[in-house]
């Protein structure tokens, strides 16, 4: 039988610089690196750069430069004067996509695919957005009418995690920059080379210095940020473990914060769903990313009159997704972004197998090095099992079955988290008693996995709290007053 | 009865299918068997065509365009391109054709590229019923097939016996193959045993001639639509199903044949018969077929991807081919005064 079988198809690496060694990026600078660590590529473990680790010292350099800014030049300029630096970043970045592209899939091991069509666009329409709120905010409904417009907080110390690390990046720095803020922001110990790549791009669209200050490093670096006394707000997206942390030492400051943590969703497909796109969802659900997403669909909740047929295709479906080279145009999977990352999803796997789940993956073969794991499947999970309610983070899907739509949203919120949910129906009307039903910050109905930055995002319980995109967004960012005088109360 | 005659020479293995029923009441036998129904009405066809799971429209467009991001390159490129060639119905479908320019269509068929000997052939020439006789001349025991469209092509606005004897005309005349067209007017308004009984009936009419069912995707509109259209066309014992007769738009399109490429997996699981698909009309660059050759691969699988089981039904897109062709075997574009215009 003959055999379509795909060249390779690789990505040029040319197209970005990356430098031997990177400082931090503070008022508009980059400093002379120090204490530097090395930044791996995952998906063969060969070492891309060396980066600086923060001290205390430099975050406090970092924070007083972002308080000058702040008081000095962003904090009186025009919302429409901040939402031209805005289109312009988001240009930048348009202009800069592959560049950016690139040094995201080799400093993280997501496939090139997916930095092209996702990640990279994304993060430029995060800009964008949020370049058109920033003269518009007193008509954003924030404050009460006739109060004082809505103010800025000042100097915000934002944690962003490795899995997205640009979009999440973007995530952060629109809304605070769209809002008045400035910012001092620590990108993720694994992944701090896109961060510094968008310093670059503050500084050829003329940030004024200060605005935009990255700071690299580790778990102390973070805790320098959190605790230092001159940062008015936190934003954090991590692990609900760090979050939890953050919480408890900003606990009596007068830090406000915002946390978008851990999640364990449901993906649930009723009998009467569009199954060949039901499996496309569960398959981009879980397997985007390699399964690193907090919202990722990870607990497939089908109903049982289904359950076979829908395995049967998803299995099937599943033999064709291409693992492999992230930097190959045609990878569907790339690589786990750390050593510590894998074994964490290795022995959570274990543990579920030993608790009696049935493991099944695709044929495929994995490269030698570099951090791989195969997209997986676990049927037989019950409620009871680890696999089912703790936050694996990898491409690994668990199988429950439910019997009626109240059966299911029972397992569904039957979880210490809430982040998002998925229902699969050609029911109009069991989607809108569904997401009414759902304790999840965004239910997608005959979909997954879809980002918009006009949609709130965030979550319920241990999920996190505060939304990041659309008008809710905004309110993270800014304080309100309602101004008492004699005419107007 | 009429009986099939023609002795097919061709390259192309002839098709054996586990139902060997070509007559009315074996299919609907066959039919009735599968639905579990012990008479076919057009109710018992609807609840089945009903009970299909429905196809959400923003999925299957984001899934197709997906695969079309699929980066072809060097020998994977060069491999379909020429299996995308092999697969073409070269088509004309022209008031105006005359038999020297079906004539020079099957010269074409015949040597698609003179400056390179290894193209190469098309799998058929696809005419109207009239011509087959001169297409069938033109290209001699070459293998290549003849394909006519019949059934009163392309409304299917006509009588039944003259939907037969058109089809007759043509598979006597030496049609291979028979491109028909459903009765649309006649799904959409929910009439399925109608459209059933006619292509059973035309099935039996072609005798051992291959059977190509158009959906006439375009006039359908909806993905659910085709779905159910295309499980009635297998139903009833066509041999490909098609997406359009190239006269309405939009005509193929890549959500539109992965709907039909699900339907064929799906009912290979189903009954074990396997069915080909032909999208048809607007595929006119490499770059789109190379798209459905992935979408082919990737969701009916391999065993789909050969000319017996998967055609291309168009006439500008061979140039395209060849031109890629020749661009690959020296490494620069010609131009297309360097493919020839039949």
């Amino acid at each position: 039988m003959p055999k379509f079988e795909y060249a390779p198809a690789p990505e040029s690496r040319a197209v970005v610089t990356i430098e031997k060694s990177y400082g931090l990026y503070i008022d508009g600078a980059f400093s002379r690196p120090k204490d530097t660590f090395e930044t791996i590529n995952p998906a063969d473990e060969s070492v891309l750069a060396e980066v600086s680790q923060a001290g205390p010292k430099d975050v406090d350099r970092a924070v007083a430069a972002a308080r000058r800014a702040y008081e000095g030049v962003w904090g009186r300029l025009s919302g429409s004067e901040r939402g031209k630096y805005l289109f312009r970043i988001a240009r930048i970045l348009q202009e800069r996509a592959r560049e950016f592209a690139v040094l995201e899939t080799l400093d993280n091991g997501k496939p090139i695919k997916e930095t092209r069509d996702v990640d990279v666009p994304i993060a430029a329409a995060h800009f964008f957005y949020h370049a058109g709120w920033a003269d518009k905010l007193e008509f954003a409904g924030l404050a009460p009418t006739g109060g004082t417009p809505p103010r800025p907080h000042g100097v915000v110390g934002q944690i962003i995690p490795w899995n997205f690390p640009l979009l999440m990046l973007a995530w952060k720095i629109a809304p605070a920059l769209a809002t008045g803020n400035t910012v001092v922001l620590k990108p993720a110990e694994t992944t701090p080379l896109t961060a510094l790549l968008f310093a670059e791009v503050c500084q050829q669209a003329d940030l004024p210095p200060g605005v935009v200050n990255i700071v690299t490093g580790d778990g102390r670096t973070g805790e320098a940020l959190v605790d230092h006394p001159g940062v008015d707000k936190i934003a954090f997206t991590g692990s609900t473990e760090v979050g939890k942390a953050i919480a408890r030492r900003i606990a009596g400051t007068s830090k406000k914060a915002t946390l978008e943590l851990g999640g364990k969703a449901a993906n649930i497909v009723f009998d009467d769903a569009p199954i060949d796109q039901a499996v496309e969802g569960i398959v981009n659900g879980i397997f985007f990313n390699q399964g690193q997403v907090c919202c990722a669909g990870s607990r497939l909740l089908v109903q049982e009159s289904v359950h076979d047929a829908v395995l049967a295709r998803l299995k099937r479906r599943l033999e064709t997704l291409r693992v492999g080279d992230p930097m190959d145009k045609n990878s569907d999977l790339g690589a786990i972004n750390s050593r510590a990352q894998l074994d964490r999803i290795t022995s959570l796997v274990d543990a579920g197998v030993a608790e009696g789940a049935e493991r099944w993956s695709p044929e495929c073969t994995l490269p030698a090095r570099g951090f791989w794991f195969p997209p997986t499947v676990l049927t037989g999970v019950s409620q009871t099992h680890r696999v089912a309610t703790e936050e694996i983070f990898g491409p690994v899907l668990s199988v429950l079955t439910f019997r009626t739509p109240q059966e299911a949203v029972a397992k569904a919120n039957n979880t210490s988290y809430g982040l998002s949910a998925g229902v699969w129906t050609e029911k109009g009307s069991r989607i809108l008693w569904m997401a009414d039903q759902l304790r999840a910050g965004v239910i997608w109905a005959n979909t997954f996995n879809r980002f918009d930055p006009t949609s709130p995002f965030g979550g319920y319980k241990e999920s996190g709290y505060g939304r990041e995109g659309g008008r809710h967004g905004l309110e993270a960012y800014v304080t309100t007053a309602a101004l008492t005088t004699g005419a107007a109360r | 009865m009429w009986a099939g005659s023609t002795q097919l020479t061709g390259r192309l293995p002839r098709v054996t299918v586990s139902t060997t029923a070509h007559a009315v009441q074996d299919l609907t036998a066959a039919a009735r068997d599968l639905l579990g129904v012990s008479r076919l009405t057009n109710r018992a066809l609807a609840s089945w065509v009903h009970g299909l799971p429905g196809v959400d429209q923003v999925g299957c467009e984001a899934r197709a365009a997906s695969l079309g991001t699929r980066s072809i390159k060097t020998t994977a490129k060069a491999w379909a391109i020429d299996t995308a060639i092999s697969m073409i119905d070269l088509t004309t479908l022209e008031g105006a054709d005359t038999v020297g320019k079906v004539r020079s269509l099957c010269a074409k068929a015949l040597v698609p590229d003179p400056i390179d000997p290894t193209t190469p052939r098309p799998a058929a020439i696809c005419v109207y019923g009239d011509m087959v006789a001169t297409a069938k001349q033109a290209l001699g025991d070459s293998g290549i097939h003849v394909a006519a469209v019949a059934t009163a092509f392309p409304s299917g606005r006509a009588a039944m016996p003259v939907k037969l004897a058109d089809t007759r005309a043509a598979v006597e005349a030496g049609a291979d193959e028979i491109d028909m067209v459903i009765d649309r007017g006649a799904f959409l308004s929910g009439d399925y045993l109608t459209v059933f009984s006619q292509i059973a009936e035309v099935k039996q009419a072609c005798g051992d001639a291959h059977l190509k069912v158009i959906l006439e995707t375009g006039e359908l509109v909806t993905y659910d639509n085709v779905r159910r259209a295309s499980y009635l066309a297998m139903l009833a014992g066509g041999d490909f199903i098609k997406t359009s007769t190239g006269k309405v738009s939009p005509a193929a399109t890549l959500p539109v044949t992965l709907v039909m490429l699900e339907a064929v997996r799906h009912w290979r699981e189903l009954t074990g018969v396997q069915v080909g698909v032909k999208p048809a009309g607007g595929i006119r660059t490499s770059k789109d077929a190379i798209k459905y050759l992935v979408m082919v691969n990737e969701v009916a699988g391999d065993d789909w991807m050969s000319p017996e089981w998967f055609r291309f039904g168009a006439s500008s897109l061979l140039n395209d081919l060849l031109l890629q062709r020749q661009k690959l075997a020296t490494g620069a574009y010609s131009g297309a005064d360097y493919v020839t215009i039949d």
